[in-house]
Formats: structure tokens, C-alpha cells, sequence
């Protein structure tokens, strides 16, 4: 049973950090961003490129994919969202574009890095055997990291001037603009730092799981349901969403092993119940 | 007014002969008969699609067309093949099946907005295909395969259609059958959304708590606009089925769903015929790109990138601005 909680807080660690990339993202320009997990998969091919093949030390691989991540999504923004959201007529567009986005980096991860599985050398050898519970160490290393990310993630936003701004803006935009916020500007670093995080999960996670072009609208379904589970844009809980499916999903995979392959059958199930008691998720706000 | 309804009386009959008469005859004289097969597709795909189409005009955004679209596939097959049913018998009460289960999905989850329906119609179709998985009556990742083309229908003796497998050209049928439900269909959704219900479905889209102020009520529109979706979804899949004479978990997944999505979105949201243009310059577009081989992809949601920044309301936007400005 140890064994099981230890495994669910290893991947909620790793799914709260998705979550709130792509919460962060709807919070400020109402988008869901299909491309996520596109997004997801080519940090892990940067990360596998600087760490794994040019043999440069794991940190710089993981800010070069956070880097170029957040280079992209700020370019998304500008280019291509922005112009959409004041052209057309129904702000549901959005997701045709963002749909779009997603094939378009299916096809540039597909031609640039192929179709074969890619894993790199472990960051740290060994694995820990103590008080019933097997872990290898670079488990517990990137779980560290990823529960590290999030903290300071939270404490940006909620100390910093620019999470300061971010959040007025995802409360009332038009009241943020009305008291000198620039939201352009902040909606630019906003999905920069969303499209960043992806990346980052992204680098962490190929040391771990290894990565293939295929693997990116499975993330982006699992991160959608972990922001339904928390509530659609709010940083709580996309951080309780991604922590509630990992600990379902290594309960799940344990319980219902004999029943064959129906974890995620169940899950799905539970959380349309879930969703038809509480429309808005655990934290939600009544809209969206 | 009356010269209004002539244009548009001649737009549907030049329409109807186009489909029904200039298409086979323009196939048969060039012998591309590949083309049936894949206008077939574009019929039954833009089916679907208006399904989506018409939930958006309640202002949801439904992800869920595909698991549908499957479970009218699996009906039918299921029908046809461990009940010895005749297919055109399967076809309504698949549609049907359909539609009473959007009945029990949408009551609570039609309460739901904006993403969070998009993501729950999502998660819908994987649900139907994980079920599809594991149920023992669907058989499967196997999936059911060679179910027997549609038999003959006739009704007092006399036929009315003939047995598909007798028929030299099959394709050229289910051509005909597809277009023809296509039509009606079509028609429809013209009627529906030219009603009275077509107006109150127009008010939820723009303010639910406004309509239901005033008297509308919401909850039964909304669940009637989805079974209706559902109903175009369960059919298409159906004919799908009986096409490709198989039907597996895989046969609509979670990209068919974001397709028919994209139909409507590309035709535009704002015109009943839009899912219909939509579904055909996509699937066409996916096809004429084959050629580019390994960059198919890539031009292609390329393209749609570009479409969406210079038309971000649809194709049918375009013939609007120009009549604004002549």
C-alpha cells in the first residue's frame, strides 16, 4: 500500500505540473490549449537532443527546453491567438486554432525527430529499498523537482508583480486593462510560462519515461481531465486535479489489475458523475 | 421576397442535380470510380458533423460526435449479425439507440459550459471506446467484421431497394445513399433551425439564464438538440459500418471527433450548410496532399493555421463580406 501512495505522489507531482500549464493558459485568455501535450513531447525531444545526444549536463538541457517552450508559446500568443480572438466572432474559434496548432507540431515533432521511442542515461543511478517501498532514485529526484517547480510556480504568482497582474487579469480582464494592467503584454508572458511548463514536465519526464511523437494528445486528454477534476483555471486546483488522477491511476492500476485493462474506464466514468454533482470541479468558479 | 425564394429554389434544385446526376455521370464518363468511395465519406462525415453543428447552435462545443457515431456502428453490426436483422431496419434504430442514450448522458452533463462540456464530450468518446474495448458483446479489440452488405428492401412485395450484393456497383448504392440521407439530413437542420425551436435554440447560444427568464425552457431544448445530434452521429457511424462491412474500437476515436468539430468550425458556425463545405474541403484537402507524402501533415494543418488567422468565421464568411461591399 505504500508502495502504491508513493507511486500516485510520483506521477501527481508530474501531472500538477502539466495541469498548470494549461490552466494558466485558460485562466488568462479562455483557450484550451489542444497542443499541450504537443508541447509536452517536444521538451522531452529538446531535452533528449541537449542531455541525451549532444552530451551536455542535464540542467542546461532542461532550461533549453523551457527556454524554447516559452519562446514558442509567446509567439503563439501573439501571432496567432491574439488575432484570432479579435477577428472572429465566437471565441470558440479558438480552439480550431489551437486544434490546428496541435497537428502542426504533431507534424514538425514527426519530421524532426521520427517516430521511434526515445529515452536518455539515468540522472542518478540506484534505487531506494527501505520501509516497503521500491523507488529508484531518479523517480524520486524528478518527483522533488516537479514538487520544487510547483511551489515556486505558486509563489510567482502570488508574490510577484507580474503573478500579481497575471491574476487580476484572469479575474476581470476588462477591469484589469481599466487599472493600467498592459494585458497584451502579460497575456504574452502568461502563455509563455504555460507553454514553459509543458517543456519543463516534458524534460524532466523523458529521463524517466522516455518520450515518442505519438504520446501527445493521450498527455493533453490527461491534462484536460485533471483540470476538469480541480476546476478550469485556478492554480489550486489544477495542483489537487493533477495529484487526485495520479493517486487514482496508481490505485486504479493496482485494484483493478484483475478486471484487465479498465482503470481508465473508471475514472472516466467517475468523473461524469463527478462532473453532473459539481459542474465547476472541486474549485472551479461558476463559469467557463 | 419572391425573387429570394426563386434563387434559393433553383440554388437546391441545381444542388440536387449536381449530386444526383452530374457527379455519377461525370465519374462514369471519366471511370474514376475511387471518387464514389471517398464522396461517400464526405457525405456521411458532413452527416456527423452537422450533428456537431447543430449542438453548437445551442452554444455547446461538443468533442463527442465519434462515440456516436461508434455506437450506432456497433447497433447496427450487432443487429445485423447476432440477431439476423435487415440493415435498414438497423439504420433508424440505431439512430435512435443513439439518441435515447444522449438523452441519459446529456441530462446532467448538458448543465455543463463551454470547456468544461468540450472536455466531457472529450472524455466522452474515449469512454465509448474503452467500452467498446471491454464490453464482451462488441468482441473486443477484434472488433466485428464481415457484416454481410445491406439486403433488399421492399415493402408490399414491391422493391424498393435493391439487395447491395447483387448489385454490380455497390459503390455507386451506397454513393446514392449516403448523398440521399445527406439531403434530408440537410433539409432538416434547415427546417429546425428556421422554426420556432430554431430561434429559442439561437437565444441559449447567446444567453441561457436570459431565455430561461423569459419563459424558454432550457433543459428541454438543450436535450432535444443533443438527442438530435446524436441521432445524425449514431446513423452515419451505422452506414460507416455497414460500408466498411466492419466496425472496431478504433473506428472513431478521439480525432474523428475533433474532426467533425473542425468541419463545422471551417464551413463556419454561423450557416446551417457550413458543416457540409467544411467536411468536404477538409477531407478533400487531406487527400489531394497525400502526395506531399511525410509533409501531408504539416501543410495541412499549415493551411489551416492561415485559414483560421485570414477566415476565422468560417469558409461561408466570405461570400457575406463580398455582398456587404457590392
Amino acid at each position: 500500500m505504500e508502495q502504491v501512495i508513493a507511486n500516485g505522489l510520483y506521477l501527481g507531482a508530474q501531472y500538477a505540473l502539466i495541469a498548470l500549464g494549461l490552466t494558466l493558459i485558460f485562466a488568462l485568455m479562455n483557450v484550451l490549449n489542444f497542443a499541450h501535450g504537443q508541447m509536452y513531447v517536444l521538451g522531452g525531444f529538446i531535452t533528449y537532443t541537449v542531455y541525451g545526444q549532444l552530451g551536455l549536463p542535464f540542467v542546461v538541457a532542461l532550461l533549453a527546453s523551457g527556454v524554447t517552450l516559452a519562446v514558442i508559446g509567446a509567439l503563439m500568443e501573439k501571432f496567432l491567438f491574439r488575432t484570432v480572438i479579435r477577428r472572429s466572432h465566437r471565441e470558440e474559434s479558438t480552439m480550431l486554432l489551437a486544434a490546428a496548432t496541435a497537428f502542426f507540431f504533431d507534424a514538425v515533432i514527426l519530421l524532426l525527430f521520427g517516430e521511434k521511442q526515445r529515452g536518455v542515461p539515468k540522472i542518478v543511478k540506484g534505487v531506494f529499498n527501505d520501509a516497503g517501498i521500491i523507488m529508484p532514485y531518479d523517480r524520486i529526484v524528478v518527483g522533488a523537482l516537479a514538487i520544487v517547480f510547483i511551489a515556486a510556480f505558486v509563489l510567482y504568482m502570488q508574490y510577484s508583480r507580474v503573478g500579481r497582474a497575471m491574476r487580476a487579469l484572469a479575474q476581470d480582464r476588462v477591469a484589469a486593462q481599466l487599472m493600467g494592467v498592459r494585458v497584451d503584454r502579460y497575456s504574452m508572458i502568461g502563455f509563455a510560462m504555460g507553454a514553459m511548463l509543458a517543456g519543463v514536465v516534458g524534460g524532466l519526464l523523458v529521463t524517466i519515461t522516455g518520450v515518442n511523437s505519438g504520446i501527445g494528445g493521450p498527455i493533453s486528454i490527461k491534462a484536460f481531465l485533471m483540470v476538469m477534476i480541480g476546476g478550469a483555471g485556478v492554480v489550486g486546483g489544477a495542483i489537487a486535479g493533477g495529484f487526485i488522477l495520479g493517486m487514482m491511476e496508481s490505485v486504479g492500476l493496482t485494484v483493478l489489475r484483475e478486471y484487465g485493462d479498465v482503470t481508465y474506464l473508471v475514472i472516466f466514468a467517475a468523473l461524469m458523475v463527478f462532473l453532473s454533482v459539481r459542474p465547476n470541479g472541486l474549485m472551479g468558479k461558476p463559469w467557463g | 421576397m419572391t425573387v429570394n425564394r426563386n434563387i434559393k429554389i433553383a440554388a437546391v434544385v441545381a444542388f440536387l442535380a449536381i449530386v444526383f446526376v452530374a457527379v455519377p455521370a461525370a465519374i462514369s464518363s471519366s471511370g474514376r470510380f475511387d471518387l464514389y468511395y471517398t464522396l461517400t465519406s464526405v457525405a456521411l462525415l458532413s452527416i456527423a458533423s452537422a450533428g456537431v453543428w447543430l449542438t453548437f447552435y445551442i452554444g455547446r462545443i461538443n468533442i463527442g460526435q465519434g462515440a456516436y457515431a461508434l455506437m450506432g456502428g456497433y447497433v447496427s453490426a450487432i443487429l445485423v449479425m447476432n440477431h439476423g436483422w435487415s440493415f435498414w431496419l438497423t439504420l433508424p434504430v440505431a439512430g435512435l439507440f443513439c439518441a435515447a442514450a444522449s438523452v441519459l448522458i446529456g441530462l446532467p452533463i448538458l448543465r455543463l459550459r463551454g470547456v468544461y462540456f468540450a472536455m466531457v464530450t472529450l472524455v466522452l468518446t474515449e469512454v465509448a471506446r474503452l467500452l467498446a474495448l471491454a464490453l464482451p458483446i462488441t468482441n473486443g479489440a477484434k472488433g466485428i467484421v464481415s457484416i454481410p452488405l445491406p439486403g433488399a428492401l421492399s415493402i408490399f412485395g414491391l422493391t424498393i431497394i435493391p439487395d447491395f450484393a447483387t448489385l454490380q456497383n455497390s459503390r455507386l448504392a451506397f454513393y446514392l445513399l449516403a448523398v440521399t440521407l445527406m439531403v434530408v439530413c440537410f433539409a432538416v437542420m434547415y427546417r429546425l433551425v428556421n422554426s420556432r425551436i430554431g430561434k429559442l435554440c439561437q437565444s441559449l447560444q447567446q444567453n441561457e439564464e436570459l431565455a430561461s427568464s423569459i419563459g424558454v425552457n432550457i433543459a428541454w431544448l438543450r436535450v432535444i438538440a443533443y438527442a438530435v445530434s446524436s441521432f445524425f452521429g449514431g446513423v452515419s457511424g451505422a452506414i460507416f459500418a455497414a460500408i466498411s462491412q466492419s466496425i472496431y474500437p478504433s473506428s472513431f476515436t478521439v480525432t474523428d471527433s475533433v474532426n467533425f468539430m473542425l468541419n463545422c468550425f471551417l464551413g463556419g458556425l454561423g450557416y446551417v450548410f457550413g458543416p457540409m463545405l467544411g467536411t468536404l474541403v477538409l477531407y478533400f484537402g487531406w487527400d489531394l496532399l497525400f502526395q506531399t507524402g511525410q509533409f501531408q501533415l504539416l501543410i495541412y494543418s499549415g493551411l489551416m493555421i492561415v485559414l483560421m488567422l485570414v477566415l476565422p468565421n468560417g469558409l461561408l464568411s466570405l461570400a457575406e463580406t463580398t455582398r456587404k461591399k457590392g
